[in-house]
């Protein structure tokens, strides 16, 4: 009876993991179904290498272009900010804070991943943008760096909690033997605990890049979303995240607009599951 | 993104309680969708006629006409609001899926053009905003301002008020024209942002409906041609049609009303509505 009831069980379990790979591949062959729909009526070269997001117009232009320079543009910023900041953190955190204060910080960084990215959006709209807009004098404040600062925030907390974990999984004889050798706590850190944590890092990384690049409420509200091709940081951008939601609630059901922003989701997609999967990558070569 | 969709949901799900009357188990439950633009007027009536109906209960939410007309075509909402007209493409699919499409005017909106309090220009035309837009018109001091570059900022496309300003301003009433919103032109998701941005930024231009207009901003008049006359949007010039960017503010149902349903639209469209309409600083029919 015993047995009977812990197969049953086991089946259930297995139906679970089952499901959940079930769904991605479910949510892919949506996506794609549709995405691949534009392509009946418009051109791959088009879609991959116009120059203009237009889907108003007559005839309509979807470029996807600049909204992928827009992300990229975004999410870099967001990485060059989060990564030393995070790294930081993080060599605080799993080496030289101590113990009580450990908890402390990793509680702290754990609620700054709570906090709702449409809180991080308005507190971005009314405090970051006028402070960005003043300190480099133009004309707006809702650029790609404003949007940089606001995601770095909220990959920042990824970013943390994956690298101090790969930083307290190196094992203890590494950091002996090189304090044993003569080596200053500093230098044991940045020429060896470091090193063979780097594999995690770099997953951490790749996971921030997938968190920020997927964000959207935040970005839509304060990088102005304006669809030109960038040329730096301190211009307004248009995502493709913040393309898709503010452009779904207008399109008609099976229209040429709709196929499109599923066509900008479905890159969307297939950029995250790249990311992802290098990240899996390393978090595996970290193990053996 | 998962926690970002569990919070939303979360909150969606407090709203939507908050939003419920005590009589949660009422039978006449109406749903009410779409424009962003009309969503605290379709508040204020639902309550008011909430606080006289006391076994009706109303839900109203926002997402854009779009949203309310996809809503209308699945037939998840009994009202659609919208400020613009039903498309075409919208009319057969509501068709195909055996709805009897009716429209119900029940307000109106002005349109108005907003800038910094301290922006020297203080009347446009058509003409002069369509090239603002279309990025023919780049620099304040073409217009009798200072020299400096024109910010543009406009709603997203999925708003109403997007659509309606491309129409009769960026394409100057040809509704196919060939003109279009340069990239330059920033998109802002709310009007409640485009007020913010343009009290901030000396060199901003953007456009509301007349209800977000505030002090920070100043409006210039508006005039069709450059022999004028410039006209300022205020309730008198919208009722009278002597300032040009006014729209009809509507409900869309996908059967011919009934019940709580039309006693809601009956209300709407009543004296007592009407001055709703007035309190929310849009414009009245009467």
């Amino acid at each position: 009876m015993k047995k009977f009831f812990e197969k049953i069980i086991e089946k259930i379990i297995l139906l679970n993991g089952f499901a959940c790979i079930l769904f991605v591949i479910l949510i892919f062959f949506f996506l794609a179904k549709d995405g691949l729909a534009l392509f009946k009526v418009s051109s791959p070269i088009q879609f991959f290498f116009g120059l203009l997001w237009n889907p108003l117009a007559e005839p309509p232009q979807y470029g996807i272009v600049p909204l992928l320079l827009g992300s990229i543009m975004v999410t870099l910023g967001a990485i060059a900010i989060s990564v030393p900041l995070g790294l930081a953190c993080a060599i605080f955190i799993g080496e030289i804070a101590p113990r009580w204060m450990r908890e402390i910080l990793k509680a702290g960084v754990e609620l700054l991943a709570a906090i709702p990215s449409i809180v991080i959006g308005f507190i971005g709209m009314t405090m970051l943008a006028p402070f960005v807009k003043n300190l480099f004098g133009l004309p707006t404040g809702l650029t790609a760096l404003t949007g940089s600062i606001a995601l770095a925030f909220m990959a920042i907390p990824t970013i943390v909690s994956i690298m101090e974990d790969a930083i307290t999984a190196v094992p203890r004889t590494y950091k002996e033997g090189s304090l044993a050798l003569g080596a200053t706590h500093w230098q044991t850190i940045y020429r060896v605990t470091i090193p063979a944590a780097s594999s995690g890092i770099v997953a951490s990384i790749m996971l921030g890049i997938g968190r920020v690049i997927g964000e959207t409420m935040a970005v839509m509200m304060i990088t102005g979303n304006a669809s030109v091709i960038p040329h730096s940081l301190l211009q307004p951008v248009r995502t493709m995240t913040a393309t898709i939601a503010a452009e779904m609630g207008e399109t008609v059901i099976g229209s040429d607009h709709y196929f499109a922003l599923f066509a900008v989701g479905l890159v969307l997609f297939a950029i995250t599951f790249v990311i992802n999967f290098f990240a899996d990558m390393a978090l595996h070569q970290q193990k053996k | 993104m998962k926690r970002k969709a569990l919070s939303l949901m979360c909150l969606s799900v407090l709203f939507t309680y908050a939003a419920m009357p005590a009589a949660y188990a009422a039978r006449d439950m109406i749903q009410i969708k779409g424009s962003d633009t009309m969503v605290n007027l379709g508040q204020a009536w639902a309550e008011e006629f909430m606080m006289q109906n006391p076994e009706a209960s109303i839900a109203v939410t926002g997402g854009g006409s779009g949203t309310g007309m996809a809503a209308l075509i699945s037939g998840t909402c009994d009202i659609a609001e919208s400020s613009r007209e039903i498309k075409d493409q919208e009319m057969e699919a509501a068709h195909k899926n055996g709805h009897d499409v009716h429209e119900f005017i029940v307000a109106v909106d002005a349109i108005a053009v907003v800038v910094h309090p301290s922006n020297p220009v203080k009347q446009l035309t058509i003409e002069q905003l369509s090239g603002i837009y279309t990025g023919k018109i780049k620099n304040w001091n073409e217009l009798g301002g200072k020299d400096q570059k024109i910010l543009a900022l406009s709603r997203e496309r999925n708003s109403g008020t997007h659509v309606y300003f491309l129409e009769e301003v960026v394409r100057m009433g040809v509704e196919k024209g060939p003109e279009q919103f340069a990239p330059e032109v920033l998109m802002l998701p709310s009007s409640q942002a485009i007020i913010s941005e343009v009290s901030q930024s000396e060199t901003a231009i953007g456009y509301v409906g007349l209800g977000y207009v505030s002090d920070r901003v100043h409006i210039p008049a508006i005039a069709l041609s450059n022999q004028g006359p410039f006209v300022s949007p205020t309730l008198e010039t919208t009722m009278d049609k002597s300032y040009p960017l006014s729209r009809s503010l509507l409900f869309y149902t996908g059967r011919e009303p009934e019940g709580t349903v039309k006693n809601f639209i009956d209300f709407v469209l009543s004296e007592e509505g009407q001055e709703i309409v007035r309190i929310m600083d849009f414009v009245p029919l009467r």
